[in-house]
């Protein structure tokens, strides 16, 4: 099991669209097959062999359940690698929208005002499902790996600038 | 054709061979053993009657230890050897632990404090396992034998450190840990158990020492942790505490006029006025000081309640939280349990109620759902099963954990609410052209700041060969097992140099003073020891024999002849060695049969996935 692929191992298609009630039902049955709990009372080998393919069974549904995630792993499947920290490169009306919004971002902060934080958010989660739809065109329906590790590269963008939204709001409601 | 019975390993249905499993809570204030008798759990007494052991150690003038109510009443009158709330020292350094007052006298230690007692300086483990042996040995007398093992339940909030040193506890008094469990998971499985319930479910978990809260998703026997919270230092006691503070600033006593006899009897007379405060709406708060002063004054509920608002509100403030990790709303929760003793007290169970918008769960004892959950899983986890019983506790750790890196930074490598067992790897690089050396320093917690985190280890990577900065790969990995204990190694990929560290030497003990301190506590004939060594290796050999057996007997097929052929030589020798009884030859055999075993295990865990997704079990593959 340790060479197969996330999408083998819990035995769905190798595709970006995915069934999310069959991948939360295949990690069901596979971690009632091979949880450490499912093999107390067997050997040491037993027991090792528990705790790594339960890891590497946790593993392949955290890559899977995420879109960001499980679309740079289809790209490098398909021979693309992210290269996500050398190539920094975005289409310059991308990066205007990523700077009006992280003002937007630092201004809701200092001003403490929730409801503007929640717009926001609500605003770049508007985006990001636009972006996971051209994702999921370019990868299932075009088969074009390289202009879609170019989607996933901005998905990380909003992914980031959507955490840190998130911190914000934590902060006001701590507060 | 008909089809063969085949039991699955670790299924024992003949109650003969019944192995006694326990679960034990080992709680701040109170502590319970718990078991499965006639397939249904249930907290087992001593011989006076009573289920509730308290969690105090007294160290006895002349020698001796005694636990619970005889030590408890002694608490006032010997308070510097009368160990009360050990928990909160587990796995803490001093400044930890001094952060409230209490009446002992800490000793700095590396890694954790220590006490000072007439018993000499103690480690909270020693204590902690005083408490543990008295339980164990409850269960043995009870149960009428040698317990296989046994869950030990710990907050869901316990960090490393902490989880680390209850499972030291539990081995020094003699107990084969199956599993460390999550007090909340653990009364998720009872009441879950308890009620076929399906759906989100919250656990409310406020002890004497500890708060929790898990957010758990039940489905077809799976209970999935989504998300879980809390403050392993936030309880009753703190509660009791604030009792203590206004009737102290009520009589213009100064905390530095008391010694630790009025402080201990100060902290009793709190814990039972608020007890007391459950029922009643006013109270009298009356303790006679050694300075001969007394203090008598009325405590109304609603004073109570204004005294230790902050305290419940950050409570809900963790509560909140956890609900925003897990993405859930109040509303889409179907029930929440309230679990632990302080939530006996009306405010609590009130201001859930409004968070939820729906009463708590309350159907099983608050102070005996850990125990049950735990014995449930006990039994489980030593081969009890049952036909249905085939729950799966899929549980996360509850803080993030990292690396520092330049700048006092942390590096987060494993977020807190991953899914366990899980592993995390990252690479690194060195700074410095030839740098042959690299300091690996592992935190945990959410903070950005490493001097905001707690250290769990420092360990160094040497002998990385001289190369430019910037081009050694230097691979660090985390790897948290089911316990929710972490280790850590590291690889320079170009060269292959490694280091590892279970995370212990920072805090907890280290195996050899282990060993030591059970020599200690086992005799220290030097025959006991060598003649304890061998029972072990064999109960080693009978359970690889077993697996094996059983192993064979379920996927024999998987092996050619000629692999069968050595496993079985491998078998005979062990079966030799085990009647011959030589430490040596015992471990010797024991060791080739385990290696020999390994491919075959490795084709019966793929088996076992092909066989989890096509959904056939292994009664449908006969033919």
């Amino acid at each position: 099991m340790t060479d197969s692929n996330h999408f083998a191992l819990l035995g769905l298609p190798q595709a970006f669209a995915i069934d999310e009630d069959r991948l939360e039902s295949a990690w069901r049955r596979l971690q009632a097959a091979v949880h450490p709990d499912r093999h107390a009372q067997g050997s040491g080998t037993d027991r090792r062999l528990a705790l790594q393919s339960a890891t590497r069974v946790n593993e392949a549904v955290r890559v899977l359940r995420d879109p960001q995630r499980r679309a740079a792993y289809l790209c490098e499947l398909r021979g693309v690698s992210l290269q996500a920290e050398s190539n920094t490169a975005m289409p310059p009306a991308f990066l205007m929208q990523q700077m009006g919004w992280r003002e937007a971002l630092e201004e809701a902060r200092a001003a403490r005002e929730l409801p503007a934080l929640t717009r926001l958010r609500e605003e770049i989660g508007g985006e990001r499902q636009d972006l996971i739809a051209r994702i999921a065109e370019l990868l299932d329906v075009r088969a074009d790996a390289v202009a879609a590790a170019a989607a996933v590269r901005q998905l990380m963008f909003l992914d980031r600038l959507l955490e840190e939204t998130d911190h914000a709001e934590e902060d006001l409601l701590g507060a | 054709m008909s089809l063969l019975q085949i039991s699955e390993p670790g299924m024992s249905p003949e109650p003969h061979q019944r192995r006694l499993a326990v679960g034990i809570d080992l709680g701040t204030t109170n502590s319970l053993v718990a078991s499965v008798r006639h397939s249904l759990p249930e907290v087992l007494d001593d011989e006076a009657g009573r289920s509730l052991l308290p969690s105090v150690v007294r160290y006895r003038e002349g020698g001796g230890v005694e636990v619970g109510e005889a030590a408890a009443r002694q608490a006032a009158a010997d308070p510097h050897n009368t160990i009360v709330s050990v928990k909160r020292f587990m796995g803490r350094g001093l400044a930890d632990a001094t952060r409230v007052p209490s009446p002992y006298r800490f000793v700095d230690a590396p890694g954790m404090v220590r006490l000072q007692t007439r018993a000499g300086e103690l480690s909270p483990v020693e204590v902690s396992a005083e408490i543990l042996r008295v339980l164990r040995e409850r269960a043995e007398q009870t149960l009428g034998g040698e317990l296989v093992g046994a869950v030990i339940t710990v907050p869901a909030y316990f960090d490393d450190a902490q989880r680390q040193a209850t499972r030291d506890a539990a081995r020094l008094a003699g107990l084969n840990v199956l599993r460390l469990l999550n007090e909340p998971t653990a009364a998720a499985v009872a009441y879950g158990l308890d009620s076929a319930a399906e759906g989100i479910y919250a656990v409310y978990d406020l002890g004497g020492g500890t708060f929790d809260i898990s957010v758990l998703r039940l489905s077809r026997g799976v209970f999935e942790v989504i998300a879980t919270g809390g403050d392993s230092a936030l309880g009753g006691d703190d509660f009791d505490r604030r009792i203590v503070d206004w009737a102290l600033a009520e009589t213009g006593l100064g905390p530095d006029s008391l010694d630790a006899h009025d402080l201990r009897a100060l902290l009793d007379a709190a814990r039972r006025a608020k007890e007391s405060l459950t029922d009643a709406d006013t109270v009298t708060f009356a303790v006679q000081l050694s300075s001969a002063s007394r203090v008598s004054l009325p405590l109304t509920r609603a004073r109570f309640e204004s005294l230790t608002r902050d305290l419940l509100e950050r409570t809900l403030l963790a509560t909140r939280r956890a609900l925003r990790d897990a993405r859930l709303k109040p509303e889409a929760v179907a029930g929440v349990v309230l679990v632990g003793g302080s939530t006996r007290m009306p405010q609590v169970a009130q201001a859930v109620a409004e968070l939820f918008g729906r009463a708590p769960l309350t159907g099983l004892d608050p102070d005996r759902v850990v125990a049950l959950g735990a014995a449930m899983q006990a039994n489980l986890l030593a081969g009890n099963r049952a036909a249905g019983d085939d729950w799966l506790l899929l549980d996360v750790i509850p803080l993030s954990l990292g690396l520092e890196t330049m700048g006092g930074l942390v590096e987060r490598i494993i977020p807190r609410n991953s899914t366990i067992p899980v592993a995390r790897a990252q690479e690194f690089t060195t700074f410095r052209d030839g740098q042959g050396a690299m300091a690996i320093h592992v935190v945990q917690g959410e903070r950005e700041l490493v001097a905001d985190c707690r250290s769990l280890a420092r360990f160094e990577l040497r002998g990385i060969p001289p190369m430019a900065a910037g081009a050694a790969r230097i691979r660090v990995t985390f790897q948290v097992d089911a316990d929710g204990l972490l280790s850590v190694s590291a690889r320079e990929t170009t060269s292959g140099v490694e280091a590892s560290v279970a995370v212990k030497p920072s805090y907890g003990l280290g195996d050899d003073e282990i060993a030591t301190m059970l020599q200690a506590a086992f005799g220290n004939a030097q025959a006991d020891v060598q003649a304890r060594a061998l029972r072990e290796q064999q109960v080693e050999a009978d359970r690889l024999l077993e697996s094996v057996d059983a192993a064979l007997q379920a996927d024999a097929d998987l092996l050619g002849a000629d692999e069968r052929a050595a496993l079985d030589a491998l078998i005979a020798r062990l079966r030799s060695a085990r009647e011959e009884a030589e430490l040596p030859a015992l471990r010797a055999a024991t060791d080739s049969l385990a290696r020999g075993t390994e491919l075959f295990a490795e084709r019966r865990m793929d088996r076992s996935i092909a066989r989890a997704l096509t959904g056939r079990r292994i009664g449908e593959l006969g033919n």
